[in-house]
């Protein structure tokens, strides 16, 4: 959308091996600051793989990930631990089988995401031990912008009830307010609309519109449901095998011959065995 | 010819069954119950005992019946255990207020009617377990790290006040931070070489390194004196008042600079008071450092590592700093521990001692401070003052402990209060700016 020129997060032929299973294999690709960028393929396309790499989960051995925050910030997340890179580079994740603190709160959730500011205003505990003001006026901050999130997906009224007991659809807005409190630039998205109803996937596209349109994030999901990624994308980027097949604006992947092959099976599929060509269909 | 295969009435099921169980256990009782070693003059002899095999086979089947046919109803109890750590709504004023009468209890009881000296030092030992209970609660019920180790760190404080008392005469209240500093320093030694590890694996470890501990103070025979133990360590004074009878020239006891007459009850109230101020503050202390950043980061942990991780919180120095800070309150508690005793040795500090306080933490439910002090009282307390019943207080202890798992399964108070209210929280003066990207 913006600045053409300097993509926030350039993926440079990422290759990840498993034993002798080649799950991504010499991707590249760009996500440019302040878009949407939609990360779709078959199930086990590596889609997974390209994130958790991204995150810090798997250590990338060849291939360069770099993340451009302007003004001569320049993360390369191959090289920095997983909890590095959400805190310093500013990369935020949700999970595909929801990961929040079950047995906290609702607010706690929010308010461990923003750890590092919080550990930081406590002095490493002591000025939080000791009851200074300087703690108590980064909470009351931490509440406030907890609070803003919590209005913004809904969740105000559940504030202090446990964020395991949530209904399925207010789970998965939960987590993505909790990644979005660690005030990140580039926040990614693993199925962010698995198991919501057409509504509620609707709802979830106005939500992630209107977070980047207050934020300016950028947002990097991967999503198997089309109307989230036809309706908000504004960059495609498509994996099959671990190979990327397509790249581009939504009108030109959907037309792509390669990326109608491999949702709806091609001919050479055809001699696979039923099975095989089934698990690859369009979820 | 067509008799249908009718299905087996479930009485019959259960007398099968049973006496499937009965045959078993008469089995098994013939190695077991079946002979007795006799000591006779001219040497040991075996002695049969049958009749006993015949009782042990009919109760087993007395048991097994009773267990089919009503197991039902027991089965149905298990499964009503919560999934989850449930989440309080209102705040617990009940919990605050038994909390609240329970120090008052303790702080009164040395002046109570009924307390004399053998009941003090009892509570005193109760308040031992309350407060290595509360310590291990840092790692086990807040962390979520299971440590079957935690004796080691108790056993480090009391040696550290041991030795550091007696070669360089430090006195009670300058080794005592040295004693937690000391635990909290080889907490974190552990920690570095378990932090990959999780539940199980770790359980695992963390019980070797507490083994190796007592075998390192039972081999060390140089420094701890080995099985001998350390004997003679010093008694706290009070404020430099020793609790003696007849204090030396120009030095005033306790007794005599407050001119009490001399009874050894002052030196048990005075350290009672000590155990009580200083397991006070470990609550008090686990209760504040749950609302920072740090004791949220612990229970984050518990909860979800990935998580934790994606949300740039570092697991290591989560870990390390809940070990440290357990393993401190371990160490302060054991430094009471050896100046309470007089005498320390590597027996004080085996396995039963770290199975008893995770026992009380577990009991107690996980994270709860208050439970924590209930199940103290019932694992430790209940079992002092039925001595009498000698024989069976292991298994009265085992059958409490059977019986608590099933109707409490998450422990005798199992509810967690959040850290933080929205409710109760301040509202913002002014609309506070939009987030920054």
């Amino acid at each position: 959308m913006t600045d053409q020129l300097a993509p926030l997060l350039t993926v440079e032929h990422l290759t990840m091996r498993f034993g002798g299973l080649l799950a991504v294999d010499d991707v590249s690709f760009t996500a440019r600051k302040g878009d949407i960028t939609a990360i779709i393929g078959p199930n086990g396309a590596g889609k997974t793989t390209v994130f958790n790499c991204l995150t810090g989960f798997y250590k990338a051995r060849v291939g360069r990930l770099a993340l451009n925050r302007g003004e001569d910030e320049m993360f390369l997340l191959e090289r920095m631990e997983g909890f590095r890179i959400a805190r310093e580079a500013g990369v935020a994740r949700t999970f595909q089988n929801i990961r929040l603190f079950a047995g906290m709160s609702v607010l706690e959730n929010l308010i461990v995401a923003q750890h590092d500011p919080l550990m930081r205003a406590s002095a490493f505990t002591v000025a939080g031990l000791l009851g200074l003001g300087r703690y108590r006026r980064a909470e009351h901050a931490a509440i406030d912008f907890a609070r803003q999130w919590l209005d913004r997906v809904g969740l105000l009224a559940q504030a202090d009830a446990a964020a395991g007991g949530l209904p399925y659809g207010s789970q998965r807005r939960l987590e993505i307010a909790r990644a979005m409190c660690t005030r990140p630039v580039l926040l990614c998205l693993d199925e962010p609309a698995a198991g919501l109803n057409p509504r509620e996937s609707q709802e979830l596209n106005q939500l992630l519109l209107e977070v980047r349109r207050d934020t300016g994030v950028s947002i990097l999901l991967i999503e198997h449901d089309m109307s989230v990624v036809m309706g908000i994308s504004d960059h495609i980027v498509v994996l099959d095998h671990g190979r990327l097949i397509a790249d581009g604006p939504p009108a030109a992947v959907r037309a792509d011959e390669r990326v109608i092959r491999a949702y709806l099976g091609a001919e050479e599929d055809e001699a696979l065995p039923v099975e095989v060509a089934g698990d690859r269909g369009v979820n | 010819m067509a008799a249908g295969v009718s299905s087996p009435s479930p009485v019959a099921v259960a007398l099968k069954d049973s006496a499937a169980a009965a045959v078993v256990a008469a089995l098994l009782a013939v190695p077991l119950l079946g002979f007795r070693l006799m000591d006779r003059s001219q040497g040991p002899e075996l002695a049969l005992r049958l009749s006993w095999i015949p009782i042990a086979a009919a109760s087993v089947f007395v048991g097994r019946f009773a267990l089919t046919l009503g197991g039902g109803a027991l089965s149905r109890g298990l499964a009503r255990r919560p999934p989850t750590v449930t989440l309080v709504d209102r705040p617990n004023r009940g919990r605050r207020l038994a909390g609240w009468a329970m120090a008052g209890f303790a702080l009164a009881l040395p002046f109570l009617p009924f307390s004399d000296r053998n009941l003090i030092d009892k509570a005193t030992l109760v308040l031992i377990y309350v407060m290595l209970g509360w310590g291990l609660n840092v790692v086990v019920g807040l962390a979520g790290l299971l440590d079957l180790g935690y004796v080691a760190f108790y056993a480090v404080g009391a040696y550290s006040y041991a030795l550091l008392s007696l070669h360089f005469g430090l006195t009670f209240w300058i080794c005592l931070p040295l004693a937690g500093l000391l635990a909290g320093t080889v907490g974190m030694i552990l920690g570095f070489p378990v932090l990959r590890l999780r539940g199980d694996y770790l359980a695992i470890v963390t019980l070797g390194f507490g083994e190796i501990v007592r075998i390192i103070l039972l081999n060390w025979q140089s420094l701890t004196g080995g099985p001998n133990g350390i004997v003679d360590i010093h008694r706290p004074s009070f404020f430099g008042l020793p609790f003696t009878a007849n204090p030396p020239e120009g030095h005033p006891s306790f007794a005599t600079f407050f001119g009490l007459a001399y009874t050894p009850d002052h030196r048990i109230i005075f350290q009672y008071y000590l155990i009580f101020a200083l397991a006070l503050a470990t609550n008090l202390f686990t209760l504040r450092i749950r609302k920072l950043p740090i004791g949220r980061a612990w229970e984050a942990l518990r909860e979800d590592e990935t998580a934790c991780r994606s949300l740039g919180l570092n697991p290591t120095t989560i870990k390390l700093s809940a070990f440290a800070i357990g393993a401190m309150f371990g160490g302060l508690a054991g430094s009471f521990f050896a100046t309470r005793q007089g005498f320390i040795s590597p027996e004080s500090f085996n396995f039963l001692e770290s199975a008893m306080i995770l026992a009380i933490v577990v009991l107690g439910g996980m994270g709860s401070q208050v439970g924590i002090v209930l199940a103290a009282v019932i694992l430790v307390g209940l079992p002092e003052w039925f001595r009498d019943l000698q024989l069976y207080r292991m298994l009265a202890f085992g059958g409490a402990m059977v019986l608590i798992m099933l109707w409490r399964p998450r422990g005798l108070l199992s509810s967690r209060e959040p850290t933080i209210r929205l409710a109760t929280a301040p509202r913002p003066a002014l609309p506070a700016p939009e987030p920054a990207a």
